[in-house]
């Protein structure tokens, strides 16, 4: 798919392939702080490539420099919710913020979602996260109607 | 939470302003609209100036035009003009609050109180604004 950002760079937005995977891997680094090899692997088995209802998609400029990145898959009855599009991952590196690459890679996944008939999409962020948590927003997501808890494990 | 009346005006009378920022309005025409007193209003739109979310604009058809970045201002930031946004952690202690009982009371508070921060931090006037498209289908 071919798009340009608000400051007229023509990027591109597809399937991570396993030649993409060192690229991605660095750029969470670069924003996380935190080197994941053996998740980035784990992530590409899971849904890299053209899985049924999974997505793993990247926008890379028009030199191949990768400049985000978002994973997600359709799934149905967790707790009782019909089927719905999770995202679980998200990242634009610094240079491409605020130049529309992460609504274009959120659109694509959104389009993906639908295919298979989804008409809700979901994600969990840190409330601690305002910069991601602002992008949702301004995809126009709200809170829901389930809340995530959590407890620490008594050893 | 309620919003203080003097919030809620800044909070109209931006959104209303960012909403077309090559427009001017009268502090008048805005505070119509909104149905709010216009003194009131003329006062919260010299603090709304003084932080540069809004500028003056003098002369004939004068009024107010937005020069704020509502790409990059939340609503916790013009809130937070008008009225303390203050936690039950940072505000005074109360009888009682030592006791395991008290502590915990604060432990629920203080989970509320992060989710209402996030929530209003995470809002910027130009998501507000698309909020405000929606109602308006």
């Amino acid at each position: 798919m071919k798009l340009s950002s608000s400051d007229d760079r023509a990027f591109d937005i597809r399937t991570v392939t396993g030649e993409d995977l060192p690229a991605v891997a660095a750029l969470d680094e670069r924003i996380s702080g935190i080197a994941k090899p053996d998740y980035w692997q784990d992530v590409f088995e899971r849904y890299g490539g053209r899985r049924k209802g999974r997505y793993f998609l990247l926008a890379e400029d028009a030199n191949k420099k990768l400049l985000g990145y978002i994973m997600g898959e359709v799934r149905a009855w967790e707790f009782d919710s019909p089927p719905c599009g999770w995202i679980f991952g998200i990242n634009v590196d610094s240079e491409g913020r605020q130049t529309g690459v992460g609504t274009a890679l959120y659109q694509a996944i959104c389009d993906g979602f639908r295919k298979y008939g989804v008409h809700t999409v979901r994600t969990t962020v840190s409330h601690k996260n305002e910069l991601v948590m602002s992008f949702f927003r301004s995809q126009g997501m709200m809170a829901s109607h389930y809340i995530q808890l959590e407890t620490e494990l008594e050893s | 939470m309620r919003l203080q009346k003097a919030t809620r005006c800044a909070l109209y009378a931006v959104l209303e302003l960012a909403s077309d920022p090559k427009r001017q309005l009268s502090a008048n025409e805005i505070a119509e609209k909104y149905d709010i007193s216009t003194n009131h209003l003329a006062k919260v739109l010299r603090s709304l100036g003084r932080e540069g979310l809004v500028e003056a604009v003098r002369g004939a058809g004068g009024g107010y035009r937005f020069s704020g970045n509502a790409k990059r201002t939340t609503l916790l930031d013009v809130i937070r003009l008008f009225e303390t946004v203050e936690t039950v952690s940072s505000g005074e202690r109360e009888p009682g609050d030592d006791t395991p009982e008290g502590l915990a009371l604060t432990q629920v508070i203080e989970e509320v109180e992060a989710i209402e921060r996030a929530t209003f931090h995470s809002i910027t006037l130009d998501t507000m604004m698309k909020l405000v498209g929606r109602h308006r289908k």
